[in-house]
């Protein structure tokens, strides 16, 4: 009697394993434009339906190879078995806490596994948070971050100068987003203690210039300009209204942001060019990091990466994501940004900020990275120039 | 056979309104796009002491109005830091318990200006399933259990189209078709969407401007899209152009249709009404009245009025047929959320402190008759069903209603 009901689970499970591991596979191939979706959504009810611990893995484990759209099925098949497992009274800490503790697997999957660790075991998640600090997901280390800026906060408070600034430069070291490295900078200032932002960051702080070329009638974005096809550093071209040459440009910006308002005047109907050369250590993927409020195109190593002709909607660090791959040795980089027609107050920026980093947000600092330019006493912007 | 055609009418109507209840309240500003419920019965005078039935925390920030369909309540949020993680929950109107809950992971741009955020357009229902979209143009269907129908990525599939202050406009069921629009200053399209699987039954760039507003209802398979040029009638189940006006409008502000959707109430040259002609040529401007010109806030009609919440939170009456000036009346503003109304009553909240206020419009002039202080930033619209209003913050969602 036992062989026989032993032998019905292991047929059930085995039934189960092998239609979740079809409907998977269905799942993974959903595509753009909605190509798929009806096959998903018979697979994610398949998935859902009758699914035991196993499935629950397999399903976090078929992340590792699913695109954005993909991984949302999935996130949320995983979603509603590990719910039902709840109401069942079924316990999968073992296996999504092995999954957790494998880095190579998706940081956004991690974070889900750890977070359904931690409705079940909330004292055991706790305790695992200070480990995370330089964990691959930016969620998972802002959480560590976190318990550290406290520490270092209460220390300061009772005023353990030494005790504080060891904390919170260890936090510093963590942290990634702009929400915690902010607070800690500034926390580190009041003690006495400056922190290269640009560095920490990665934003990249010296560049050559050339401009001003037209953008009348926003028509610049897609003109292409002869840097566009040659960087020649000692080549003059007709620009507008003026000759076009490049010229040094260094940001001293705690954020680095590299303003072209500098070198050019406050011109309007415009387009600039940056070039700067990433020397990488290695061959490897990187992410190139912009925050900009002008229309603007990326070129790396000659490649067109990707272009946004939006004008003065918002500008924040990291506010485009772009996957780039660098080369071993030098890397160009070329950043084509537009200045619009607009006169309003809030119209005058023409800049952008720039930085390499890995997918967690961590800085990748330039074999040749000189010196971060120190700030000018005098920063007001030039006058408003009459063309 | 009389008996006959009295059954195929009866049948014929029991599938128009097919699982659709009259109190429901499906989409942005209710299920004709009117912000107007003419069955509930909601306190006339609303009082914090009296009327709040429940109050609900939230997992996140949002200014999506909930929808309801029969005792349940849907409702979009978008969490953590950077806002990437999107929320949809259902409630249980009658003592606010969550009946369940999905996450899912933004797979666009979550940049937003300070006063919006990721959960900004309001989802739509046809009274079976709930069609959910972000600012991060994420789309997602869902029935009403929770289980998921189909998704869309609409930024991976249109990579610039997103707008750095956050994307608003709310999509809506017209036709059997979802009509999306997704406007801003790079990558600019409407779209009509298969409720079935989600793919685009057709899609047509718009212009290349920021625009906040949603499409509305016009008439049985028409939807007017608005945007800086102006209105577009399309039919909503080809994406045809039927006819436009030109003469520009606002890009927060959305229109509103009368009741029979023979005449179209467009935030555009302060107000102009606009009535459509059989033959789709160029549509008859029946008047425009500059000095009736709307802050944030979407015009509503009631009765044979239009109302108007101007930038300086006062509320103007006027004629409906003529455009013609009736009164005025000072709201605790400012608003970034629309009025609903009720059997004579208008009903709005505050931005600043959430200050609820309701309006009684049936006398020579409007009055305030009761105000709630909800304690948080409103900048959503408020639902109506089941004789309750629906009110939500950043943090939480309140029901509002007589007590029992």
């Amino acid at each position: 009697m036992k062989r026989t009901l032993a032998l019905i689970l292991l047929v059930t499970t085995s039934t189960i394993l092998c239609a979740s591991s079809d409907s998977i596979k269905t799942i993974l191939e959903v595509g753009p434009e909605g190509k798929g979706n009806s096959k998903a959504a018979e697979a994610w009810s398949k998935i859902t339906e009758n699914a035991d611990v196993n499935s629950l893995i397999m399903v976090f484990d078929a992340m590792d190879e699913a695109g954005p759209i993909a991984s949302n099925w999935l996130r949320s098949a995983a979603e509603v078995i590990a719910k039902n497992l709840e109401k069942s009274g079924q316990t999968a800490i073992d296996p999504l806490g092995e999954y957790f503790m494998d880095q190579s697997h998706p940081p956004k999957a991690r974070r889900f596994a750890f977070e359904l660790i931690r409705k079940n075991e909330p004292t055991t998640a706790k305790t695992l948070i200070p480990g995370l600090l330089n964990d691959p997901s930016p969620e998972l280390r802002r959480d560590a971050v976190s318990l550290l800026i406290n520490q270092a906060s209460s220390l300061k408070k009772e005023g353990n100068k030494s005790a504080a600034i060891l904390i919170y430069r260890q936090a510093l070291n963590s942290a990634v987003e702009e929400n915690q490295v902010k607070p800690i900078s500034k926390a580190l200032k009041e003690l006495g203690v400056e922190v290269d932002l640009p560095k920490h960051f990665g934003f990249l702080m010296r560049w050559k210039v050339i401009g001003p070329f037209d953008n009348t009638d926003r028509k610049g974005f897609d003109a292409i300009f002869p840097p566009e096809e040659e960087i020649d550093f000692s080549a003059k071209y007709k620009g507008k209204e003026k000759e076009a040459a490049w010229a040094p440009l260094a940001s001293s910006d705690s954020l680095g942001k590299i303003d072209l308002n500098k070198p050019f005047g406050m011109l309007k109907e415009t387009t600039a060019y940056a070039y700067t050369e990433f020397e990488s250590k290695s061959s490897r993927t990187a992410e190139l990091r912009l925050g900009c409020k002008n229309a603007w195109k990326i070129w790396v190593n000659g490649k067109f990466i990707f272009g946004r002709d939006e004008y003065h909607r918002g500008q924040r660090i990291d506010q485009y994501k772009l996957n780039i791959q660098l080369e071993e040795g030098k890397n160009t980089i070329l950043v084509k940004a537009c200045q619009n027609e607009q006169t309003e107050e809030w119209t005058v920026q023409w800049e952008f900020q720039l930085r390499v980093c890995d997918e967690s947000g961590v800085a990748i600092l330039a074999s040749n990275r000189k010196p971060t330019p120190q700030s000018e006493k005098q920063t007001r912007r030039p006058r408003r120039s009459n063309s | 056979m009389k008996t006959l055609l009295n059954l195929l009418t009866t049948l014929s109507l029991f599938s128009s309104v097919e699982l659709l209840n009259a109190e429901d309240w499906l989409q942005f500003r209710g299920t004709d796009h009117r912000g107007i419920s003419d069955s509930s019965d909601l306190p006339t005078s609303i009082s914090g002491e009296k009327n709040i039935t429940w109050k609900k925390s939230l997992p996140g920030r949002g200014l999506s109005s909930p929808i309801i369909i029969g005792d349940q309540i849907f409702l979009t949020a978008a969490s953590t830091t950077d806002q990437s993680r999107l929320h949809i929950i259902c409630f249980d109107s009658n003592d606010g318990k969550t009946q369940w809950s999905r996450e899912f992971w933004a797979t666009g741009r979550t940049i937003c200006h300070e006063k919006t955020c990721v959960a900004a357009p309001t989802p739509a229902s046809d009274g079976k399933h709930i069609y959910a979209l972000y600012s991060s143009n994420d789309l997602i269907c869902l029935d009403l259990n929770g289980n998921l129908k189909w998704m869309r990525a609409l930024m991976q599939d249109y990579p610039n189209a997103s707008n750095s202050l956050g994307l608003a406009s709310s999509p809506i069921i017209v036709s059997d078709t979802l009509i999306v629009q997704v406007e801003n200053d790079s990558e600019s399209f409407a779209a009509g969407i298969n409720l079935n699987n989600g793919t685009n039954i057709w899609k047509f760039p718009r212009t290349k401007k920021a625009n906040w507003t949603s499409p509305i209802k016009v008439g049985e398979n028409v939807v007017a899209i608005q945007g800086s040029e102006g209105v577009s009638a399309i039919e909503a189940s080809t994406g045809e152009i039927l006819w436009s006006y030109g003469e520009g409008a606002s890009t927060i502000p959305s229109s509103v249709a009368s009741k029979d959707g023979s005449t179209l109430f467009i935030p555009s040259n302060g107000m102009t009404a606009l009535k459509p002609r059989q033959d789709n040529n160029t549509p008859e401007i029946l008047w425009q009245e500059p000095q009736l010109r709307p802050g944030t806030a979407s015009p509503i009609i009631v009765d044979d009025k239009i109302f108007v919440i101007n930038r300086a939170g006062v509320l103007n009456a006027a004629k409906k047929d003529t455009g013609e000036r009736l009164w005025r009346l000072r709201l605790e503003g400012p608003f970034s959320g629309s009025p609903v109304a009720c059997k004579g009553h208008i009903y709005i909240a505050s931005e600043r402190k959430g200050l609820l206020q309701s309006v009684d419009l049936s006398g020579e002039e409007g009055k305030i008759t009761g105000k709630i202080e909800l304690g948080e930033t409103i900048l959503g619209t408020p639902a109506i069903a089941n004789d309750s209003l629906y009110v939500r913050s950043d943090h939480h969602i309140w029901k509002i209603s007589n007590p029992k």
